[in-house]
């Protein structure tokens, strides 16, 4: 809405908002003695983990970005120079099947996608699995499958691996680790610190779809609703992407955290504002209505295979084709813009013409009462 | 999607905003309470205060159901939980309300097991599924929740489930408002009734804010363009000089309430003498316990409940903020020294609570619609 007139927030008010900010600016400490499940939900409790504890013991110019790939040089044997990207991910998922993939899938797509957002072609992949005593190994024969075919898809091959079992009890059945390398063009140098105002925001299709498919999959709720996990290798649809777009200035797949993490990243890492408009951000009927009634925001649900795009304001429409060329991004949207002000601050038109901010979430999103 | 939309139409609700400003009185202003924590989120998740214009404060009230548990409640279940075999049960924004010593996600990390469920009744399963366990569920809330604990507790009588019992901690919303309309700091020109709370209670038992107060209350519906229509019709009656019960929320409730809920209440639950709320101190007849008919399921006679009171944080002003004395910005440590990472109070906690709800969605300066400031652009 362009005609609104800006009231400023009353003297004290402001005060009080700009005191927020500079408490919001300072480095996380850590205060929990023990880790909590919210270490692990990807919103703050989980960014102040990893500054407070792994930032600090490995602090190094390739892990600072915190990007979802580490770029390495490389220097080969007849002294050519060329970058890749190098990427980990451990994936505990419960159930390990669900209605549209399994943790195997999952896995294998994971890492790609977290190379390919970093505008590398996946190559080799490693994978680690932690089993527990008891687990049926036609179930692992099935996860194995679907690894395979997974990776066959997204053109990776899984070249090394490590196998544990661990006793009863002490495992959730199945975990995986994979972790990737892929090979760096020149020149391809994305990232969320550079976003910068006028920039278009997109995403390439639905979201939360993974997320509400494994809420309902546990079976806890008693909500059935016919909707798929997204889990899909993304490499294709960044290739077309970044080939038809040049100005493409960040891309990140909206896992854990949702789209609503991202966005807040991109305001943070380059210091800008972030606009969206609640009306064009793509949600499945299935999703919003399964959101609504937990009250949980389908901006905080995760997605496996969804991505979101920072382009050059001039380019948005270009990159919109691009993105919709390809079946993953058949649905596609401009969702919103990188502004000037506030500073680090995610805020969202909303449907009903209000505005409010969109902020990371502490842990999981807790469903509410009544 | 249907049932949705229609809710948040937002050119029905610029008719709206312009009729509300238009009943403002030029230099009149309002302080309209919505009593609800659902209100107070879809206020914020919607900006539904860019409608309004600058004369019309919303005052956020004491309906929040973990916003009003004190802290040595909260001890007490994790002392609950903590006894040997003890699954307890709770709803999801009870996770992380703080007690002395952490919250139960603190706890869980320590030691105990404290599963999230949707519904009482999933604590039935738990209790079946784990016969050697005790399975205690943590109940709180109004009288919205305490009918689906009360048909809990009915069903596992009626199943012969005898290792499961119920921590309650159910309050009731009228004392609750009594205590906010006899606090001598607070003017409040009207109410925003709970939706949810008056399904199961009716609209009757507000009657009395209205003809010994001379307050409006209109029951609203959780939808943006219910609560902008409530404050229209909370607006009509005193521009008309009226104070009446209004329904707004006539689709889901009925004016004489739930009868079939109310009797499962009163058949499992009975009134304590007095309840601690959080902020507003000890007030008398505002909680439920369970009855004596019903002891085998109530964990306060069952286990060994400290019940240790414990003070507020001295720099907490949760009481004030649930009074609508203090904005939430208004308290000393809102966003600093308290924040959704790192809650001191209870308001700091779920999505409903005002302050969290201020900080997660509010920290804005509101751009107001057109219509919503048309009013003092007019005056001289």
């Amino acid at each position: 809405m362009t005609n609104q007139r800006v009231l400023p927030a009353t003297g004290r008010e402001q005060q009080v908002l700009d005191r927020i900010e500079r408490a919001r600016r300072r480095r996380p400490k850590l205060r929990e003695e023990r880790i909590t499940m919210a270490h692990g939900a990807g919103g703050k409790a989980t960014h102040t983990l990893i500054e407070a504890i792994f930032l600090d013991a490995f602090r190094n110019p390739l892990l600072e970005p915190l990007e979802d790939a580490a770029r390495l040089p490389v220097q080969g044997g007849t002294g050519e120079r060329a970058t890749v990207a190098l990427t980990t991910d451990s994936f505990v998922v419960s159930p390990l099947f669900f209605p549209g993939g399994n943790i195997g899938d999952l896995a294998v797509n994971g890492t790609v996608n977290d190379l390919a957002v970093a505008g590398a072609t996946p190559m080799y992949l490693s994978a680690g699995f932690i089993l527990e005593e008891g687990f049926p190994v036609a179930d692992l024969t099935r996860i194995a499958g679907s690894m395979r075919d997974a990776a066959a898809a997204a053109g990776v091959a899984v070249v090394t691996g490590d196998t544990k079992v661990v006793e009863k009890g002490k495992a959730d059945g199945c975990y995986i680790n994979t972790a990737g390398v892929g090979a760096l063009a020149a020149g391809v140098n994305l990232g969320v610190a550079q976003a910068r105002p006028g920039d278009a925001i997109l995403v390439s299709g639905p979201i939360g779809d993974h997320g509400v498919t494994i809420m309902l999959a546990r079976g806890e709720l008693d909500i059935e609703a016919d909707v798929e996990s997204d889990t899909a290798p993304l490499a294709e649809l960044v290739a077309g992407l970044l080939g038809a777009v040049p100005g493409v200035r960040a891309l990140r797949d909206a896992t854990r955290g949702g789209v609503a993490t991202i966005l807040n990243e991109i305001a943070k890492a380059a210091d800008v504002g972030v606009l969206v408009t609640e009306d064009a951000i793509p949600v499945r009927d299935e999703v919003r209505g399964a959101a609504e009634l937990l009250g949980i925001d389908p901006l905080y649900v995760a997605c496996e295979g969804r991505l979101v795009a920072v382009v050059d304001g001039g380019q948005a429409a270009q990159a919109l084709a691009a993105l919709r060329a390809h079946p993953l991004g058949a649905q596609a949207a401009i969702i919103g813009e990188v502004t000037a002000e506030p500073l680090g601050l995610v805020t969202i038109k909303t449907t009903f013409g209000g505005t409010r901010i969109v902020d990371l979430l502490v842990g999981d999103p807790l469903p509410r009462i009544c | 999607m249907r049932f949705v939309d229609e809710f948040r139409d937002a050119e029905k609700a610029h008719a709206l905003a312009a009729r509300i400003a238009a009943l403002c009185e030029p230099g009149r202003h309002y302080k309209l309470m919505e009593v609800c924590g659902g209100h107070t989120h879809t206020i914020y998740k919607h900006g539904l205060e860019d409608y309004l214009p600058e004369s019309i404060t919303l005052v956020h009230g004491p309906g929040c159901p973990v916003c009003v548990i004190p802290m040595g409640r909260v001890d007490d279940a994790i002392s609950l939980a903590s006894q040997p075999d003890v699954i307890m049960t709770s709803f999801g924004d009870m996770m992380r309300v703080p007690g002395s010593n952490g919250a139960f996600f603190d706890a869980n990390a320590r030691g105990t097991n404290i599963k999230m469920v949707y519904s009482p009744l999933d604590s039935l399963k738990i209790a079946k599924a784990n016969p050697d366990k005790r399975v205690v569920f943590m109940a709180i809330g109004f009288e919205t929740t305490a009918p689906s604990t009360a048909m809990t507790v009915l069903r596992a009588r009626a199943q012969g489930i005898t290792n499961f019992a119920v921590f309650c901690n159910h309050v009731t919303i009228i004392p609750a408002i009594k205590a906010i309309l006899d606090s001598p700091d607070l003017r409040l020109d009207g109410f925003i009734g709970p939706g949810h709370v008056s399904t199961v209670i009716g609209c009757r038992p507000y009657e009395f804010i209205a003809r010994s107060y001379g307050k409006p209350v209109v029951v609203a519906g959780f939808e943006p363009l219910d609560i902008l229509q409530s404050i229209y019709m909370l607006m009509l009656q005193l521009s008309e000089g009226r104070s009446e019960v209004e329904n707004q929320y006539s689709r889901v409730v009925p004016w004489d309430g739930n009868p079939v809920a109310l009797k499962a209440i009163g058949e499992t639950m009975e009134l304590r003498p007095y309840f601690e709320w959080r902020g507003l101190g000890f007030i008398s007849h505002s909680a439920l316990k369970m009855r004596e008919a019903y002891a085998d399921f109530d964990a306060e006679l069952l286990f060994e409940v400290p019940g240790v009171r414990v003070a507020d944080p001295k720099a907490c002003q949760c009481g004030e903020v649930l009074k609508g004395v203090l904005k939430p910005w208004e308290c000393k440590v809102f966003g600093t020294a308290c924040t959704p990472e790192t809650p001191i109070g209870t308001c700091m906690v779920s999505p409903e609570g005002a302050c969290a709800a201020y900080y997660n969605y509010g920290r804005l300066n509101r751009q107001r619609v057109p219509e919503a400031i048309s009013i003092e652009l007019s005056r001289p």
